[in-house]
């Protein structure tokens, strides 16, 4: 083996020795890497109980509610498998709407409610002219429906 | 070559945002904003890339010693860094109107974020060692040890829940935009590619002429 074949191999090895050591490293905080919970997750217990966290999930169709003072929203944030009732203070972003992908911040309840400090809306990957997205609408499809969401390791 | 190259640069550059700003038609959901996907996307691929080709010459720098090599390794960090900076930077833009925020620490981000600390890192790791055989050996280590990272950066949205939406245009399936709107940020893309050769080409060549001004001083210098 001449030299620079011996550093090649080196090389190599090394790389492949770190990428399994950052993988080890990447699964072992899984849970501090998340940005949110599912509501599946929520019921099944797997977030904090006792700090803060974000759910994400699709704000369940005709959930939102304005209360009277005209600042606090109530929904209800759906994975379409479990859902948790959110009640809200403040300015919502634009793209908040009902049946798309939103992200809140805030403490779950003992009674299952969730209070919300921050409300992020969560739009996918697909984008059309508004044409196509009626046409889409029209043949019977949801567009931008449960893509926002995917199954969660 | 480097005029060539920075002229089709200008050139696509121009026509990409003729067809991102007057061919490419309004997203449903996101309005005129999403625009901003022309200069973000393009750019966040040039920012990964110059990384993986950053890593690929230093591997090749170390295995075979050679100095061209750990060249291009150099001249590809500050292109590089320059896209990361104008991802994040446009991502941010971006963040406000749709998601309602300037920035989160969401995986893909924050792993964003942390590719231009490893550029920086890089930069500054050069800029410290005085002699260059020792830098170039030095750095190649710290690119090879970084280059794990653009994996993550890319798999970020699939491994874990993020903020940031997946993947639009991948090789396993058809891309999930408007034909125009992928003309645009293709056109874009490859605007960014020209830029990027013609720039590394001009800043390895200025660096050949810097070492070699700097061997025949010390050359001379010896005799003298």
């Amino acid at each position: 083996m001449k030299a620079r074949h011996r550093r090649a191999v080196f090389i190599a090895v090394g790389l492949g020795a770190l990428a399994v050591a950052v993988a080890l490293v990447l699964k072992a905080f899984n849970s501090n890497i998340v940005f949110f919970y599912t509501p599946t997750q929520v019921a099944a217990k797997e977030a904090p109980v006792d700090r803060a966290f974000r759910i994400g999930g699709l704000v369940q169709v005709n959930s939102i509610q304005r209360q009277s003072d005209g600042v606090t929203v109530s929904f209800v944030v759906t994975d379409t498998a479990k859902s948790i009732p959110v009640s809200y203070r403040g300015i919502l972003p634009d793209l908040f709407k009902e049946g798309k992908g939103v992200v809140a911040q805030g403490k779950l309840h003992a009674d299952g409610t969730f209070t919300a400090s921050e409300v992020l809306a969560k739009h996918d990957e697909n984008y059309m002219p508004p044409e196509a997205a009626e046409a889409l609408q029209k043949a019977g499809h949801k567009p931008q429906a449960a893509a926002t969401l995917k199954s969660n390791p | 070559m480097i005029p060539w190259f920075a002229a089709l640069a200008a050139v696509l550059i121009l026509i990409g945002l003729y067809v991102s700003f007057f061919v490419a038609p309004t997203d449903a959901t996101q309005g005129e904003v999403y625009r901003i996907i022309f200069i973000h996307v393009p750019a966040a691929w040039m920012s990964m890339l110059c990384f993986v080709l950053m890593a690929a010459y230093s591997a090749l720098g170390l295995a075979l010693n050679a100095r061209l090599s750990y060249m291009m390794a150099a001249a590809l960090a500050p292109t590089g860094a320059l896209f990361t900076f104008i991802c994040l930077w446009t991502g941010s833009f971006w963040g406000r109107p749709t998601w309602g925020t300037w920035w989160e620490w969401d995986a893909r981000m924050t792993s964003e974020l942390i590719l231009l600390f490893l550029y920086i890192g890089y930069l500054a790791l050069r800029g410290a060692i005085d002699d260059p055989r020792r830098a170039d050996r030095a750095s190649a280590l710290l690119a090879l040890v970084g280059v794990i990272n653009v994996p993550i950066i890319y798999f970020s949205v699939k491994w874990w829940n993020t903020l940031h939406q997946g993947a639009s245009v991948s090789i396993t399936r058809a891309p999930s935009m408007a034909a125009t709107m992928l003309l645009g940020m293709m056109i874009m893309a490859l605007a960014f590619w020209m830029y990027t050769i013609a720039v590394v080409l001009a800043r390895v060549r200025c660096e050949i002429l810097e070492r070699d001004a700097a061997a025949r001083e010390r050359f001379t210098g010896a005799q003298a």
